[in-house]
């Protein structure tokens, strides 16, 4: 915004002056930011070298680690596991995405509407769950979906025997996959949510009085004015989704078999479970290339779609 | 940068659109259909929420019945009998956790505001040099997954002796406020130049400035990270799994996965036990409602 202006010596006594009172300035904006950039390096850069040394070596925590090169990199590519986790990761990911941006946008334009104190009261009954603790969420669907529990006990009702829902191989993924979706809509709705507020009504209004009825009107207007959230909302629901982790751990630990271990489950398995610090970290870094390389292609593939005024 | 409308705008937006709405054509058949497409959407919008709230709603309720109770009606929301002494048992049992986890949201609020507050009005309000390198670095650093950071974390603290002990869970938090520091940076850089003058002139120094002059008028992002912050503190579960070994130690979160058949064998205290986790976050969200909506809307359109 403003310009840093240069500290050009040597300067006539006015000038050291004014040398002096920028120094001054410096060193007051450096004191006010100290305590955040000394918590990056510490917290976020150190840990960065050492996770990319770590990714290198056979390391359990307790003995030194020794150096093997690659051959973490190698051996994930022959573990089937990885394999495995990796997939489901990228099912899980395609199963959360259309259905948490098609349901955030369905309730966002039904909270846009006038009555303001309906759509508070509502925009808070969607919007409670992503707030809500993971675990609380884990525990309590981990009740209704018992074999006997609220959910099949509905179905009883209309005559159909639910299955066991987390405890089928069948089943359980896309259990998952709803339940996520169900706590992480508050999210994207209230961007979208802000997207359709701050669209100008006149545009609106022009195409209204044009004759354009409202499906004509959400499609040819609203919606191409929305594409920068619709694109924010994608982007930040590939990096979590790509990384679920607590509701699997609290619902499912993984199971039944593999079917609903996924990629971040694994690795701090890898981790914490069978002490293999190196090898997680080798996952660890696949896992930011593949984050990276996905977000990068969508920010190239935005100019293709994303509309900015 | 403001997505979000004032009241102002809002019904005069109404006005333009109930103008529009009595357009000829429609003013004999449009009222009556727009009224029931009004009242056929208040139904959609109701049942929706119900769906959404049913889990919620089914935990609240089991809650307070007794195990029978749950076990042979698994879908009434009604209890037999209201067990109120469910919550005074389950609390009994994750007392320790509820302190724990409170103690441990409480530092992360109140040092994520100090720090985020004062790199935000450095970065967003002063000059100097290496600013915008530093505040590029800031903003670099929000790119890296979590998961990347956490084994390093978990080796470091390893072997400086934190791990089992409180300060995994807000030291690192504390000093790396990267979301915060946008946040309140643009909040600051909102502010009329004029307030900074006529402080100068009257001889505060610059870290007064910031203190007395600057943070009031940011309240409502200050609210806003204030209460992110909490959610986070509140529901991590990542942080004490890996870095807290000892039972006592443990937060909320941790007690109720990892524990449950431990301290509750039965599902009414542990459906006490999961509300009275879910109720602080959610009583702090609907006070501060407004700025919450309004730091995540924006947090959108950077």
């Amino acid at each position: 915004m403003s310009v840093i202006e240069p500290d050009l010596a040597p300067a006539p006594p006015a000038g050291r002056a004014r040398r002096r009172r920028l120094r001054r300035a410096d060193l007051a904006g450096w004191a006010f930011i100290a305590p955040l950039i000394f918590g990056i390096l510490a917290f976020q850069l150190v840990p960065i070298v050492v996770s990319i040394v770590a990714s290198f070596t056979d390391w359990d925590g307790i003995t030194p680690p020794a150096f093997i090169g690659a051959d973490n990199y190698t051996g994930l590519a022959q573990d089937d596991l990885f394999w495995t986790t990796l997939r489901n990761t990228v099912l899980f990911t395609l199963g959360v995405i259309p259905l948490t941006t098609a349901g955030a946008l369905l309730l966002a334009v039904l909270c846009q509407g006038k009555s303001r104190v309906a759509n508070v009261v509502f925009r808070t009954a969607y919007f409670t769950p992503y707030v809500t603790s993971i675990v609380a969420i884990g525990l309590v669907w981990g009740k209704l979906l018992a074999p006997s529990g609220f959910f099949n006990s509905v179905l009883g009702v209309v005559g159909i025997e639910g299955p066991n829902w987390l405890t089928d191989a069948n089943w359980a993924l896309p259990a998952v996959i709803v339940i996520s979706a169900w706590q992480g809509i508050g999210y994207p709705m209230i961007i979208l949510l802000g997207g359709l507020q701050g669209i100008d009504g006149s545009i609106e209004e022009a195409a209204r009085i044009d004759g354009a009825g409202s499906g004509r009107r959400f499609f040819s207007i609203t919606l191409p004015l929305l594409t920068p959230q619709l694109f924010f909302v994608l982007v930040t629901q590939f990096i979590t989704s790509f990384q679920v982790f607590a509701l699997i751990f609290v619902l499912t630990s993984g199971g039944p078999g593999n079917a609903t271990n996924v990629y971040i489950y694994y690795l701090y398995q890898n981790a914490f479970t069978f002490g293999r610090l190196g090898y997680a970290s080798a996952m660890a870094w696949i896992l930011f290339i593949i984050i990276g390389a996905v977000t990068f292609l969508q920010l190239r593939l935005q100019k293709r779609w994303v509309f900015y005024n | 940068m403001t997505h979000t409308m004032t009241p102002e705008a809002a019904a005069a937006q109404e006005r333009s659109a109930r103008s529009a709405g009595a357009h000829p054509q429609g003013a004999r058949s449009g009222r009556p259909l727009a009224l029931a497409g009004r009242g056929g959407k208040l139904i959609l919008m109701t049942m929706l929420a119900i769906s959404f709230l049913t889990p919620l709603t089914w935990m609240l309720s089991a809650s307070l019945k007794t195990e029978q109770d749950i076990a042979e009606n698994p879908m009434g929301f009604i209890p037999q009998t209201w067990e109120w002494q469910n919550y005074a048992a389950a609390f009994e049992s994750i007392r320790p956790f509820f302190i724990n986890s409170a103690m441990l949201a409480a530092i992360n609020v109140v040092g994520v505001l100090a720090i985020a507050s004062i790199a935000g009005y450095a970065f967003g309000r002063l000059t100097f040099r290496g600013r915008d390198l530093a505040f590029s670095l800031v903003l670099a650093t929000a790119i890296i997954p979590g998961i990347v950071l956490i084994i390093p974390q978990y080796i470091i603290f390893q072997q400086i002796g934190w791990v089992d002990t409180f300060f995994p869970l807000w030291v690192p938090r504390v000093l790396t406020p990267v979301f915060g520091t946008f946040l309140l940076r643009q909040a600051f850089m909102t502010l009329p130049k004029e307030l900074e003058e006529a402080a100068k002139l009257d001889g505060l120094n610059t870290f007064s400035i910031y203190a007395r002059i600057m943070l009031p008028q940011v309240k409502p992002a200050l609210a806003a990270v204030g209460v992110f912050t909490f959610v986070e503190s509140w529901n991590d579960l990542f942080g004490p799994l890996i870095f807290i070994n000892s039972t006592e130690r443990q937060t909320l979160p941790i007690a109720l996965a990892q524990f449950q058949g431990e301290f509750f064998s039965t599902t009414n205290l542990l459906m006490a036990a999961s509300t009275i986790t879910v109720v602080p976050v959610i009583v702090i969200y609907l006070i501060a409602q407004k700025y919450f909506v309004q730091g995540i809307a924006s947090s959108g359109l950077k």
